[in-house]
């Protein structure tokens, strides 16, 4: 088995892939979105955000710290509400949701990757991967396949019963990536997903990222370094929470 | 595009519950177990005062049973004047005819008669010890033996020889048996020749200086009245000959007697010996306490270090009461593994006790049950606000801000 020709799956998902079937499909829709603070004065972090985000998209969400990338995601990753405006998520209205609901939805169809990777020590990368399909429902026996599947497709497949502090921090991001598209979400929400690595591993990461759109995961990455955002296929730049950029490979769109 | 379902938050399953609820007590072993400690020393002190007062309680019980519960004791009661109505002197043959009787031995105190290790001490340190005469078969029908030497016999009865029962052996400094070994009982030497073994049934003959009828008629001016008849009467047939006793023995005045059966009393004495020591149960109940204490107290130091990763758990989908669960369930886990180890402590140490003392080993239901039910309360009680404030927390904070 090596790993730069990943083997064979064991199993295949079976679910189709996000917009497979027909055209692509909105995975991400953002009506007018803002979100203030209340505070003396009232801090408005992201003001009047719109855009659109279809299956199959590699999205750079970029801007300096401060810019509102940050509250954004949040938003995106309905970790939060927006304080007006619309968020959707695969068609589903954010707001009409409990936050049950919302949970729900993360489980299924959102992927968090987060700078600091967040893993569990004590676990190997197999059940890092295998404990976060916990929420969506399934047995645990078909979660190790699953993450077992997914570990292989970062590239980690030899070392599924490595521990976190086993792995190089190139490593530990892909066992984060694997966690965050084992479940197969409608779309991947990457947080400085290079932030705590260096050059080559940050290089090789985005590009595993690339990979998996490639296949078909919908990605969004958030970044300051816009060498990293130029990489992406679509920019969305970001200035004192609006949107000031939004690039796309066929050009530019105001 | 059609409008999609809903999402629905998973279920956790049971086994996925136990398995989230040990992740907190896997990776911070030493802490959880110092913090079940607490538990599991209540739990084990408050089993160790159960089991062992029903232990002991069940060792009497045996040994009661063991000596039987047949024996019967009948006693010379007072006249109306209030002075003794003495029993007749043809008492103790009368009672053995009686049929369901087996066997019937009697004792005579003799009254004013002292027994002293030498002539040289003091008439007033008379040691609580009574002088009585006694019938030739009575250790083996009050259910004793000998510890040492040998009991009367129809020639000892009739000399100056005495036996000692156990406490009055200890109490003239006695431990043994030697020829020559003298005692000074009623202005004169008695020869000891055996010491008698505790007499469970009958404790009045263990502070007895036994000795034989015809000596003490001869020697001590005894007037041949029996004070206590011990008879044993076959084992279905203990009701009816109790009450007959009383008419049997002193026919002219029946009312005059005492009747009693001694492993009645006993018993009734050991249930209430068995009754809980308040005061033990009282230190299991504040161990409990400050168990309870320290498992809340890991608890919301988890939950405050376990920050990021509620809040991944949050981001990857779980509910508010997902977190709320497991924490809950990680408390309880916690309190049921130190109470799970205070029942095996206790439980050892009554099995130790209890071994050492010769009982049976008893660990009521209600004290491992009730331990492990307390443990599991207390669990939950000591969870449920680290719990609250674990599901309360923000996953956005808990996620971004370090």
């Amino acid at each position: 088995m090596s790993t730069g020709a990943p083997a064979a799956p064991r199993t295949e998902d079976p679910r189709p892939r996000p917009g497979a079937g027909g055209g692509p499909s909105p995975v991400l829709e953002l009506e007018q979105v803002t979100k203030t603070y209340p505070s003396s004065p009232p801090v408005t972090a992201v003001a009047r955000v719109s855009f659109t985000v279809t299956a199959g998209e590699l999205v750079a969400i970029a801007g300096p710290s401060g810019s509102g990338k940050s509250t954004l995601l949040h938003m995106v990753g309905t970790l939060d509400r927006p304080s007006s405006g619309t968020v959707r998520v695969t068609g589903l209205d954010v707001a009409t949701l409990s936050d049950r609901e919302l949970a729900g939805l993360r489980a299924g169809r959102i992927g968090f990757v987060f700078q600091q990777f967040f893993l569990a020590e004590h676990a190997s990368a197999l059940d890092n991967v295998a404990d976060a399909l916990l929420y969506a429902g399934f047995r645990l026996a078909e979660r190790r396949e699953r993450a077992a599947w997914a570990l292989q497709r970062v590239g980690l497949g030899r070392k599924l019963a490595a521990r976190p502090t086993q792995l190089s921090g190139g490593e530990r991001q892909r066992v984060a990536i694997a966690r965050a598209v084992a479940g197969w979400p409608a779309v991947v929400l990457a947080d400085e997903p290079t932030g705590n690595l260096d050059s080559a591993a940050g290089a090789a990461l985005l590009d595993l990222l690339k990979e998996l759109n490639a296949d078909g995961a919908t990605i969004i990455v958030v970044t300051h370094d816009h060498a990293i955002a130029a990489r992406m296929h679509r920019q969305i730049q970001m200035l004192d929470g609006r949107i000031v950029a939004d690039t796309t490979p066929a050009g530019r769109r105001p | 595009m059609t409008a999609p379902a809903r999402p629905v938050p998973a279920r956790l399953r049971p086994a996925d519950l136990a398995r989230l609820a040990a992740v907190g007590l896997r990776t911070r072993k030493l802490r959880a177990a110092l913090s079940a400690l607490g538990i599991a020393l209540g739990v084990a002190a408050i089993v160790a005062v159960l089991g062992l007062s029903a232990s002991s309680q069940a060792g009497l019980l045996a040994e009661i049973a063991r000596l039987g519960t047949n024996l019967l004791t009948v006693q010379n009661g007072q006249d109306f004047t209030g002075g003794t109505a003495e029993l007749p002197v043809t008492a103790p043959a009368m009672i053995t005819r009686l049929p369901g009787v087996t066997t019937a031995q009697d004792t005579g105190t003799i009254s004013n008669t002292n027994a002293y290790r030498s002539p040289l001490i003091s008439a007033i340190q008379a040691n609580g010890l009574s002088v009585t005469a006694a019938s030739l078969g009575l250790p083996a029908t009050v259910g004793t033996s000998m510890a040492h030497g040998a009991y009367l016999n129809a020639a000892t009865a009739r000399e100056p020889v005495a036996v000692l029962g156990a406490a009055a052996a200890q109490r003239l400094g006695i431990d043994r048996i030697w020829p020559g070994e003298r005692i000074w009982v009623g202005g004169m030497w008695f020869y000891v020749t055996g010491i008698l073994k505790p007499a469970v049934l009958a404790p009045e003959i263990d502070s007895s200086v036994l000795i034989g009828y015809p000596a003490a008629q001869n020697y001590l001016h005894f007037d041949g009245h029996p004070s206590t008849i011990y008879l044993r009467a076959a084992n279905s047939q203990v009701r009816t000959v109790d009450s007959l006793l009383a008419a049997q023995a002193n026919p002219e005045n029946p009312e005059q007697v005492n009747v009693s059966q001694p492993s009645a009393a006993l018993t009734a004495q050991a249930a209430a010996e068995g009754a809980f020591n308040t005061l033990f149960l009282g230190l299991g109940a504040v161990a409990l306490l400050v168990g309870a204490v320290g498992v809340a107290n890991i608890m919301v130091i988890s939950a405050l270090e376990r920050r990021s990763e509620i809040g991944l758990r949050r981001a990857l989908g779980a509910t508010k009461d997902h977190i709320r669960t497991q924490f809950l369930a990680e408390a309880i886990l916690l309190a049921l593994a130190g109470g799970t180890a205070g029942v095996a402590i206790g439980a050892a140490a009554t099995a130790i006790y209890a071994h050492v003392k010769g009982w049976a080993t008893v660990i009521p239901p209600l004290a491992w049950a009730g331990g492990l039910a307390a443990a599991i309360i207390i669990g939950a009680l000591a969870g449920l606000l680290p719990a609250l404030r674990a599901a309360r927390m923000s996953p956005t904070e808990a996620l971004w801000t370090l």
